[in-house]
């Protein structure tokens, strides 16, 4: 425990009378994939949030390959390699894909404080962004403007970003929200690869998939963790059954 | 000491009209998503119609409502032939836009009123003094205006608060297709709510062209001061507009009042009177910078309205 | 070859070269008021250039982007008055000051975002018009007559009127090329990326706030020179030179000229000058043939038109001339 990746305690947060986040203890280990489940408005999107470093907790520590990360910037958490991809899409869709994944890559590549060669021609910028763009099957559209890009397109787009900074701990809110069932096919293959360089931390609607990549399971409902352990404990364990796999189930029958 | 009680009123005064300015403002920005710069032309507006309409007529009251019924009603033509397509664009655009706007009307006035300001006559009832306290004098007219500004808020409170039309006003701001959907005419709220906004700016306009004069450009340097109360404020909120409105009044006046005096007495005569006048102007927008480092959505920010 | 003969390309080719031998067109009609009129185009182009920088390439709607108009030619005004004409010292102050004074409200209004932002920009800028109306000593409202030009030691005489508009142009064809290399460099890239998506900027590894600050800083110096140049060109300075009005006509020369490109500001300042200049001419022919009007009204229906012009433009020619332009080549 004391050398996991990423630790959660005591983890609070208040929105007015609201407890979006209710005094959460968790931790992701180095090669593991830790998903997160829950039914809508358990507080999934607001634990990303504070883990990210946009939302500040009202109480609680968030460490972060030993350095405890609480109160550090947004910015400060992708230089230490925490990377975050997001529920909604959230690209320049005015850049092309390449020009996407070089701010990414530009990033990491020192200051920016260089305002005279021309960022586009730079190899230092361009090489990276080509690699990384084939890593996610997406070379072939690297000069296409993100707005006329498929929905699935771009949440590969978004991983592609998220994977240039090399990170060692990879958020990903709903990775598979709207893709068709070839596509999320296609993702769980990637993220079951990916696995093995980075910790992943994975909030999912789609059981499938959560159940095919998880080594951890941990199930949030109201803002509470009411179980967490391996997928078959978590399958059977009736609280869990009664508050959300319950339901899935029914819907799903 | 009747030096500061004349000033705290004048201050008061200064903010309840700034208040006016500010409520439709800020009523058009929550519910319309609408930033409207050309607000400070129906200020304007209205003192123009005030002077011309009380010239013609020789009744003060009847004057004023009658310039109130015409700003309203050139409030309502402005939404439906312009304001109505700027509805959901960027907030640019309507900066854009609205300045067009001011340009259009800073011109139609001239042209149609002449470059030289006017001047709004008090009818003899108001401008008298009056004893508020033994001894103590204030103006009738500036006692108006506190009054009048006073009911006006109370009945906005009541009206978005406690009526339906109110409700619907709120719900409309934050949930158009939903209030659309009941039914409800959503253009024609819209329009009634810009017209109401255009009304509150005359009335602003035309009670401070008793005390200054109608005269052009004279909406964009008080609109100014209006967006610092919302900014203050908190965008949206009526209760923050209020409050906002009575502490930059109070600030400002009693600030340009006794600063010079206060200057004095730390500086040569000499440095105070060149800093004296610079930095009368220059408080508010202190006291603003001042806000916004501490909190930057404002003092008051609208949670509910 | 084809790729670069477009009609925006020929365009711009054009408006340079218009702009480049204008002295001696002007010298050989002699009509040396156009010489005056565009000195005047070329000091606002570099002005709205300058703001461009910061609103079409970085999303930041500054309303009070003529302070720094106001801030370099208050800056050589006063100091002239002093005794000091200097331009090795008025110059260097003057974008010094100029950049200072952007980088202490940068950080203040920065905090901010949308129409928050462009109204606070708005109310910092007024708030140094009163500080300048309030400078008895320095003519306050009535303004301030300059008698020596910048004095530069023989090197360059700024009061050949032909001289100085080739240094105005030369500084205007400088600035356009440096804020394409900016706006191209990786700091760029930052800044139209924090344009684009703040967010997404900050969440793959970007401080942003000291980028767009930088940036907004960067803005404020040249438009302190554009400044410096204004307060030589008219021989005085007065607090009118950043009133809010003055920059609400930057923000209407860059978004009618385009905000997209680096050199659509320039087209907006020569087309917003030029049609104001022109446009009662043009409606006293209209009018001199249906009834006699004189040439000093029609000048009054200008504001009357450029008004709903401007609202037109917003509504439907969002992208201004440059956009015009590069649309004709898409068909």
């Amino acid at each position: 425990m004391a050398d996991a990746l990423l630790r959660i305690e005591g983890l609070t947060k208040r929105f007015g009378g609201v407890v979006a986040s209710d005094d959460i203890v968790l931790d992701v280990n180095a090669g593991e994939l830790h998903a997160i489940i829950g039914p809508n408005g358990a507080g999934k999107t607001t634990l990303i949030g504070q883990i990210a470093g946009e939302i500040a907790p009202n109480s609680g520590r968030i460490h972060f390959a030993g350095r405890d990360i609480t109160a550090l910037p947004v910015h400060s958490r992708s230089m230490l390699g925490l990377a975050r991809s997001f529920q909604i899409t959230s690209l320049f869709r005015d850049f092309t894909a390449q020009e996407n994944v070089a701010l990414a890559v530009q990033a990491h590549a020192g200051h920016s404080f260089r305002f005279w060669r021309d960022a586009r021609s730079e190899a230092e910028l361009r090489e990276p962004a080509r690699a990384a763009l084939a890593r996610v099957g997406l070379q072939a559209r690297a000069d296409t403007i993100v707005g006329s890009m498929s929905h699935g397109e771009q949440r590969q787009l978004e991983l592609a970003m998220a994977l240039t900074a090399k990170p060692r701990l990879l958020l990903l809110d709903e990775p598979m929200a709207g893709l068709g069932p070839e596509e999320s096919g296609r993702m769980v293959d990637m993220l079951r690869e990916l696995k093995r360089e980075v910790a992943i931390l994975l909030i999912e609607h789609d059981m499938e998939a959560v159940f095919a990549l998880a080594d951890r399971i941990t199930v949030l409902v109201y803002g509470r963790v009411i179980a967490s352990g391996e997928p078959a404990a978590i399958r059977a364990n009736p609280d869990v059954r009664q508050a959300y796999l319950g339901e899935q189930e029914a819907t799903h029958a | 000491m009747l030096l500061l009680v004349e000033q705290f009123l004048n201050g008061l005064q200064f903010g309840l009209l700034l208040f006016l300015l500010a409520a439709g403002l800020t009523l058009v920005f929550g519910i319309m998503d609408l930033v409207n710069l050309a607000h400070g032309s129906l200020y304007m507006i209205g003192a123009y119609f005030a002077a011309t309409f009380t010239a013609l007529t020789g009744n003060f009251i009847g004057g004023v409502m009658l310039a109130l019924i015409a700003t309203l009603i050139v409030g309502m033509a402005v939404e439906v032939i312009a304001m109505r397509r700027l509805y959901g664009r960027d907030h640019l655009d309507h900066v854009l836009g609205t300045f067009g706007l001011i340009l259009f009307f800073n011109e139609l006035v001239r042209l149609i009123w002449g470059p030289a300001g006017m001047n709004l006559t008090l009818p003899p009832w108001l401008n008298t003094a009056v004893e508020i306290a033994p001894g103590v004098y204030y103006s009738a007219y500036r006692l108006s205006i506190i009054v009048v500004a006073l009911v006006v808020a109370l009945f906005l409170y009541l009206v978005i608060m406690r009526t339906r039309i109110g409700m619907l006003i709120r719900a409309g701001a934050s949930n158009r297709e939903m209030v659309g959907a009941l039914g409800i005419n959503i253009k024609l709220l819209y329009t009634f709510v810009f017209g109401v906004g255009a009304a509150l700016a005359g009335l602003a306009g035309l009670m401070q062209a008793a005390i200054l004069t109608a005269q052009i450009g004279m909406g964009e340097n008080i609109l100014i001061l209006a967006f610092v109360v919302i900014i203050i404020g908190g965008i949206g909120s009526i209760r923050g507009a209020f409050m906002a409105s009575i502490f930059v009044g109070l600030i400002d006046t009693i600030g340009r009042a006794f600063l010079p005096d206060m200057l004095k007495a730390v500086l040569s005569p000499a440095a105070a009177a060149t800093v004296a006048p610079a930095l009368s102007s220059m408080l508010i927008y202190l006291v603003m910078a001042f806000v916004l480092v501490l909190r930057p959505e404002g003092l008051f920010p609208a949670t509910g309205k | 070859m084809n790729d670069l003969l477009t009609v925006r390309n020929i365009v711009v080719a054009a408006v340079a070269g218009v702009l480049l031998i204008l002295p001696i067109y002007a010298q050989a009609i002699g009509n040396l008021f156009l010489l005056s009129l565009f000195t005047r185009i070329v000091i606002l182009a570099i002005a709205a250039v300058s703001l461009n920088l910061i609103m079409g390439f970085g999303g930041m709607v500054s309303f009070g982007h003529a302070a720094y108009l106001g801030i370099g030619g208050y800056v050589v005004g006063i100091l002239a008055h002093e005794g000091v004409s200097s331009g090795f010292v008025q110059w260097p102050l003057a974008m010094v000051l100029s950049g200072l004074f952007a980088l202490v409200i940068g950080a203040l209004c920065l905090r901010t975002r949308g129409v928050y932002f462009i109204m606070i920009t708005l109310a910092f800028a007024q708030m140094v018009y009163y500080v300048a109306v309030a400078l008895d000593r320095y003519g306050g409202d009535d303004g301030l007559t300059i008698y020596r030009r910048s004095q530069f030691a023989d090197a360059i005489d700024l009061s050949n009127k032909t001289v100085f508009y080739y240094l105005c142009l030369g500084v205007l064809f400088a600035a356009v090329y440096l804020v394409w290399r900016i706006v191209n460099s990786r700091f760029g890239m930052v800044v139209q990326g924090a344009r684009s998506n703040d967010r997404r900027m900050r969440t793959i590894g970007f401080p942003t706030f000291r980028y767009r600050l930088a940036c907004f800083v960067i803005a404020g110096v040249l438009c302190g020179l554009a400044g410096v140049l204004l307060a030589n060109h008219t021989d005085f300075i007065s607090p009118a030179m950043m009133h809010w009005t003055r920059s609400g006509d930057l923000i209407v020369m860059a978004v009618l000229g385009g905000m997209g490109s680096v050199f659509g500001p320039v087209i907006g300042a020569v087309a917003l000058l030029v049609l104001e200049e022109a446009l009662p001419y043009l409606i006293e022919f209209v009018g001199g043939i249906f009834t006699s009007q004189d040439i000093t009204t029609a000048r009054e229906y200008w504001q009357l038109i450029l008004g709903p012009m401007l609202l037109l433009v917003v509504l439907f020619a969002r992208g201004g001339i440059d956009g015009l332009l590069a649309d004709i080549r898409r068909g």
